[in-house]
């Protein structure tokens, strides 16, 4: 469907990336394993290169890398970190 | 394609098979066929139709129909050198027999048949051709929506929305609804705050599809935005402020009948679509050409539902009182918005009072209220007065103007109240701004508006209080006239 803009196209067509955070000083960062194979051993050491610098780590897993993460999980890591790092292939 | 559809020379047919005159004339086309002259027969509906002609060029797609502005099928045209010369509808023998030279051309038909709708010129189709081959150029730029995305996630996604579903703005809806006005497409109506982005009737139309409004609404629309662009309306103060308002547009005069606003049941609520869709169209022409969004520029702390929408018309026809619209300069007969920049809705309950006298102090207690109790001049207010309360006024001989006076009268605030501290609230007027002043009116002057609408039962008129900087410091109402 071709729709016309209805903004005063300031804005670039395609949405940009959310800035990243200039630190992560204060900031919670989830770990997204998606249920790949060795995701979790790449999230493990990610996890312990944070810790060491003494930023907060959660940890999260997708049921299955095939399928897009649940609605309640999506809503779930949203609502607990500032900032996500996903093992997005094996 | 051309305007003759790419043919120079001899007969051009467009015809359908669910015609009945153009099965008729089945034989008629194949006589023509065998002439010396070369025949292109066009099919609207079913390029085997007629069976007795070669070569029909199938035009389901209505292209041809589109170029060669086909209104009537059969037409016949005749073209010498890439020029029409000559042109019938319908079966007419002795015109066809003359235009052809063929003098036994249908023998054996009737003398004549009218013939049918072209489907190029079938409700809504025609608007569809015309963006598709015809000449409407857009200025906004082209989204693509994949196909397996759902287009009213995709609007949600790229922040179109004030939170409920759009209608998906696409060029053929955008094309119809600038039929609703003579104004140029291209005509820029003003600088949008709060980023002063400009605004043109192209933008507007588009904001006003995803809205919902109908064509014939687009004209309140434009004249909506350009009083909300007026600079005593201070639109981008209107946005920005922490306090609750919002621009609450009323319609006035022939206009807002002809396009069904409703003045009458449930005026200020929900369920009649102009006046749902004008007020959310201006909301959404601010939130998407100026860029003005919640917890952005616009830093309410609590705003209120009629910043989704609010718009209504002041019923007239019931009214033995002046429109607003008069009061304001206008002409009786102009139709006209007024934008007020308010809040919700405050209800006044008064179902004893029979005299002016008694409905207007209940009037002057709740228009008191106004920002707090104890402030004055600061926000101004539009009292809504329902048909069984203005009764009670008609019967006296009040005009508005006689119930302005009183209510002046009344709502001169005694100082000793109105002061910081009295009464032991902190909040008041200043006793430096109070002076030695014992009395101060509530409303500046010109900051109480006064409008009839409302349902015919129901001893319940209603309060809108104004921006807490209403005036030359921030917001006056405005009025602007709509033009087609």
């Amino acid at each position: 469907m071709e729709l016309l803009d209805p903004t005063s196209e300031r804005s670039p067509l395609k949405r940009p990336r959310r800035a990243p955070p200039g630190s992560l000083d204060g900031l919670t960062v989830g770990l997204l394993d998606i249920s790949k194979a060795r995701g979790d051993i790449f999230l493990d050491r990610v996890e312990a290169l944070l810790s060491a610098r003494g930023v907060a780590v959660k940890r999260y897993k997708k049921p299955t890398f095939t399928r897009p993460a649940p609605n309640d999980l999506g809503q779930k890591i949203a609502s607990e970190v500032d900032v996500v790092i996903e093992g997005l292939a094996d | 394609m051309s305007a003759t559809a790419g043919i120079r020379e001899g007969y051009v047919v467009v015809a359908k098979r669910d015609c009945p005159t153009c099965v008729l004339v089945e034989p008629v086309l194949a006589e023509l066929a065998r002439s010396t002259q070369p025949l292109t027969v066009f099919s609207q509906d079913d390029p085997t139709f007629p069976a007795t002609v070669p070569g029909v060029r199938d035009d389901r797609a209505l292209e041809a129909s589109f170029r060669l502005r086909i209104e009537t099928v059969p037409t016949l045209i005749k073209l010498e050198g890439g020029r029409e010369v000559g042109r019938l509808v319908g079966w007419q023998r002795d015109e066809w027999r003359a235009l052809t030279g063929l003098n036994s051309l249908g023998e054996g038909l009737p003398d004549w048949r009218p013939g049918c709708g072209s489907k190029s010129v079938e409700p809504g189709v025609i608007d569809e051709l015309e963006v598709k081959y015809g000449e409407v150029k857009f200025a906004a730029r082209r989204v693509d929506i994949d196909e397996h995305e759902d287009e009213a996630e995709a609007m949600h996604a790229r922040g179109w929305s004030d939170g409920l579903p759009l209608v998906p703005p696409t060029p053929v809806r955008v094309h119809r609804m600038l039929k609703g006005t003579k104004r140029d497409p291209a005509e820029v109506i003003g600088n949008v705050p709060p980023d002063l982005a400009p605004v043109t009737v192209e933008k507007i139309a588009v904001n006003a599809v995803m809205a919902g409004c109908k064509p014939e609404y687009l004209p309140v629309v434009i004249a909506a935005v350009e009083a909300a662009l007026m600079e005593p309306f201070a639109m981008h103060g209107v946005l920005a402020t922490t306090m609750f308002c919002g621009p609450i547009v009323i319609v006035n005069g022939p206009k807002a009948r002809a396009i069904g606003m409703n003045a009458r049941g449930n005026a200020l609520g929900q369920g009649n679509r102009a006046n749902a869709t004008i007020g959310r169209a201006l909301q959404l022409v601010i939130r998407n050409v100026g860029g003005g969004r919640p917890q952005e520029v616009d830093r309410s702390a609590l705003g209120h539902p009629g910043k989704y929408t609010f718009c209504f018309a002041e019923d007239e026809e019931g009214s033995c009182w002046e429109p607003l619209s008069v009061e304001r300069g206008f002409a009786p007969g102009a139709s006209t918005v007024t934008l007020f920049a308010g809040d919700g809705v405050h209800g006044v309950v008064d179902q004893q009072s029979r005299t002016p006298e008694s409905l207007a102090r209940s009037f002057a207690l709740t228009l008191r209220s106004v920002n707090h109790w104890k402030l004055a001049q600061s926000g101004d207010a539009i009292l809504v007065v329902s048909p069984e309360h203005e009764r009670t006024f008609r019967e006296a001989g009040w005009n508005k103007a006689r119930l302005r006076q009183e209510l002046d009268r009344l709502l001169m605030l005694p100082a000793e109240e109105m002061v910081r501290g009295a009464g032991g609230i902190a909040e008041g007027i200043p006793a430096t701004a109070l002076a030695d002043k014992k009395r101060i009116p509530k409303f500046r002057q010109g900051g109480l508006l006064i409008v009839r609408a409302g349902g015919s039962a129901g001893m319940f008129s209603a309060v809108i209080a104004g921006w807490g900087a209403s005036g030359a410091m921030g917001s006056s109402p405005v009025t602007r006239e709509i033009t087609e």
